[in-house]
């Protein structure tokens, strides 16, 4: 049977494309406010941490949506896939939702009594919980990338404790250490003062940690996880990607050297997407690869919803896109520049 | 315990905390439409104070109600893997449209809705509100949609078989008007717009009993009070319509609501009553015929009963399921009697007389929020043993990847977290009705950017 395609592209990959589009908004969004999070801890006025939590205070919890509508993107598009990696990640899906309640929690709960300890007991909260999030996000996209023991059924066969292993720790470290750079970038455009000075020298700090982590999970990528880099020795041409991630790498002490941070940030958004393309890449057509018989793997074309259902989600999806995208920039551009503490505030 | 109970616990202690929250966010969204409809059209100020303090209540419910949302989503996955699998072609399209038409709406505006009072103009604003309780309105049409395809499906056919087997659509318009999903949004709609008016009621029934915000009060009260007759006489038009449904779909679940055992006999309706499973029968005051009669306009029309059924495919808890749904509708008559007999004292120009009926609002907050729940229970309890009906049971439907222990450690950190939670919820919520809809205080009070930094230099 023929597939139906739309610009030479079957259905099942478009919706890895879009799947692959949805949770790159979502880290580079939900990216800079738990990276914004983690750094609380780091401020020790309490004048910079309200201003801080206020400078994520309007777009938070619209930037969790993009997780919501991710997940829901990989449930419709991908059902096997969705019900395999959630029911194998059993602990560390439960424990980020723990962290995701326990952080909107602290936000909500710090402004609301003027005491020490009150104001105190709920920071260290927020900015752990931020900061957790930011790591198992990249622990979940490590175990993704290596692969883990699935059946026939693609049922996971290991261990529950298997999460936790040498890449998949990397992964997450890296991933905390890119949100925590994208995270001060943030906060560095949306303050002045003192906030702003403080910012900007442990947006240096991050920079070098993220740099060192990154390139340490290349190297370990390389050398134990070969099978990842077939695509591009197959497709030299897709050896663009890794190359402008790098470019866009670099160009980020440059520009914060120039103090130029709206840039800054357009790039380190620039690397989080290019990132996720690289992923993207590395997996393609595997979604889920099975280390006990490549043959259990789980693939873009396997684990996918029917053509029709697919064709229909695309439909809404391309109508709905550029509404979503309109009003997201309305609501950023209503509350562009610098944050102003009012009544409405944390 | 095994799995299975376990992650049915689990599920239904996290659903039902969920569902606490939608509800009140579509009511008072609705409510808060109205309010600041009038105020562009009156542009009386009374109005822009009440609409911006339901909007800081709104904004709690809100944000609770997304983070345990964000729950329900990943417990598919995490408790229900094979349930996903067989559902996840039929739901994509729901859930997809969910995302992009309802749940983006919503938020998205949800940060005008909520900061950006000073920031647009009183029109950009009302279109913010309006935005935000569409959202919700569409939020709630795609999760009924897809849980009434679980109750009677429709427009699909199973591909695979065993643990292949899988659901898929053939017919999206008939999957999303599938027999029961009308009936049964139109229901959840006004049931959420009852809780959302009972709020209202109930705090400015308290504001009226201790005479404070006396004026706001008086008029908050009268809008809430329209919402809740009308409501409250139109569940009662869509509950008997969703009635209708479940016999013609739904016999077992049917059967179960009135404990009617007899196969092919007159069917009675209950007041109140005990159901023994054991000896099939019902204890309670009734009318007898009544539930044929109200199905078929004949006290004698046979009704299919739960012996119709083999004992695996009969709910297991039938006492459970008729207790909870005659709550439901017990707790619906009343509201309806409460809403109307206050309605009746306007008329008459009595409303804020009788303390002890403002009291009977202060606590009637409450009622919708069972007769939600309860309304739940019975719907979702009555589909057992069956999570898809008839065609995936429940017990097939669990993750195999995940063990007891597993699911018992994640059960009682939702039960400590979700305490917590809560806690804030009734924590601030007390405090903000507490300080109340008077802002007066606070304008032009607002700390400048510049002056903060100023301060920040000189310390």
């Amino acid at each position: 049977m023929a597939m139906a395609t739309f610009l030479g592209i079957d259905y099942p990959t478009l919706w890895f494309l879009v799947v692959g589009g949805v949770l790159s908004g979502y880290a580079i969004l939900d990216g800079f406010d738990l990276g914004a999070g983690a750094w609380h801890l780091f401020l020790k006025k309490e004048q910079s941490r309200r201003i801080a939590l206020n400078a994520i205070g309007p777009v938070w919890d619209g930037n969790e949506v993009w997780l919501v509508i991710g997940g829901g993107a990989l449930f419709a598009g991908f059902p096997i896939m969705y019900a395999t990696l959630f029911s194998a990640m059993y602990i560390p899906f439960m424990l980020f939702l723990a962290f995701l309640i326990l952080r909107a929690v602290s936000i909500e709960f710090r402004s609301k009594e003027p005491m020490l300890w009150w104001r105190q007991m709920w920071d260290v909260l927020y900015s752990v919980s931020s900061g957790l999030l930011a790591f198992l996000l990249g622990v979940v996209l490590g175990n993704v990338l290596q692969g883990m023991p699935l059946d026939q059924d693609y049922e996971f066969v290991g261990n529950w404790l298997m999460f936790l292993n040498p890449y998949a720790l990397l992964t997450g470290a890296t991933s905390l250490a890119l949100f925590m750079m994208h995270g001060a970038i943030y906060l560095i455009m949306k303050t002045e003062g003192r906030l702003y000075v403080k910012m900007t020298i442990l947006l240096k700090r991050a920079i070098i940690a993220f740099v060192v982590l990154f390139s340490l999970v290349s190297l370990y990528t390389l050398i134990y996880i070969p099978h990842l880099s077939d695509d591009f020795k197959a497709h030299p041409a897709l050896f663009i990607v890794p190359v402008l991630a790098f470019l866009a790498i670099a160009n980020i002490p440059r520009l914060a050297s120039k103090r130029k941070y709206k840039f800054a940030f357009f790039f380190s958004s620039l690397t989080v997407s290019l990132l996720f393309m690289l992923v993207a890449i590395e997996l393609y057509p595997v979604l889920l690869l099975s280390t006990l018989d490549p043959a259990n793997s789980i693939t873009v074309h396997n684990s996918a919803s029917s053509e029709k259902s697919l064709g229909i989600m695309l439909l809404f999806a391309a109508i709905g896109t550029p509404l979503v995208l309109s009003y997201t920039f309305f609501v950023y551009k209503t509350f562009w520049g610098k944050v102003m503490l009012d009544e409405t505030s944390y | 315990m095994d799995v299975e109970i376990l992650s049915r616990i689990q599920f239904a202690f996290t659903v039902a905390f969920h569902y606490i929250y939608p509800p009140l966010s579509i009511g008072l969204g609705l409510l808060m439409v109205i309010m600041e409809g009038t105020y562009l059209r009156t542009k009386d100020p009374i109005y822009h104070t009440m609409a911006r303090f339901w909007t800081k209540i709104f904004a709690l419910t809100f944000g609770i109600g997304v983070a345990t949302g964000i729950v329900m989503e990943f417990e598919f996955g995490t408790n229900w893997a094979t349930y996903s699998r067989y559902v996840g072609d039929i739901f994509g399209s729901a859930l997809a449209a969910e995302g992009i038409f309802a749940f983006a709406l919503e938020s998205g505006f949800l940060g005008i809705l909520l900061f950006g009072w000073n920031r647009v103009s009183p029109l950009v604003h009302f279109i913010s509100t309006v935005g935000v309780f569409l959202g919700s309105m569409f939020s709630a049409v795609w999760i009924v949609i897809a849980n009434s395809w679980q109750q009677t499906p429709a427009g699909y056919h199973i591909v695979g078989e065993g643990v292949e087997a899988r659901a898929e659509i053939t017919d999206f318009w008939a999957m999303v008007f599938n027999p029961s999903s009308v009936d049964r949004l139109t229901h959840v709609w006004i049931g959420a717009f009852l809780a959302g008016a009972f709020l209202v009621l109930s705090v400015h029934a308290y504001y009226l009993l201790r005479d404070r915000h006396v004026e706001i009060s008086r008029r908050a009260f009268k809008i809430a009070l329209g919402v809740a007759i009308v409501a409250s006489l139109s569940q009662l038009l869509t509950g008997h319509s969703s009635a209708e449904g479940v016999a013609e779909n739904q016999p077992a679940k049917l059967a179960a609501l009135e404990g009617h055992y007899e196969a092919d006999g007159a069917a009675d309706m209950y007041i109140l009553g005990w159901v023994d499973q054991e000896k099939e029968e019902v204890t309670g005051i009734k009318v007898p015929g009544g539930l044929s009669f109200l199905l078929h306009q004949d006290f004698e029309a046979p009704v299919t009963g739960l012996d119709a059924f083999a004992p695996e495919d009969r709910p297991s808890q039938v006492n459970a399921v008729f207790q909870f749904y005659h709550l439901m509708v017990a707790i619906g008559m009343f509201l309806i009697v409460l809403s109307l007999y206050a309605g009746f004292l306007w008329w008459r120009g009595r409303l804020f007389q009788q303390r002890w009926l403002l009291w009977t609002f202060v606590f009637a907050v409450i009622l919708p929020q069972l007769a939600n729940q309860f309304g739940w229970f019975a719907a979702e309890m009555g589909r057992q043993p069956w999570v898809v009906y008839g065609l995936l049971r429940t017990s097939d439907a669990l993750s195999k990847a995940v063990t007891a222990n597993q699911v018992l450690f994640s059960l009682i950190m939702f039960t400590i977290i979700y305490s917590i939670l809560f806690a804030l919820f009734i924590y601030l919520l007390t405090k903000k009705i507490k300080h109340g809809p008077d802002d007066a205080e606070l304008i032009d009070k607002r700390p400048r950017q510049k002056e903060m930094i100023d301060i920040l230099k000189t310390q």
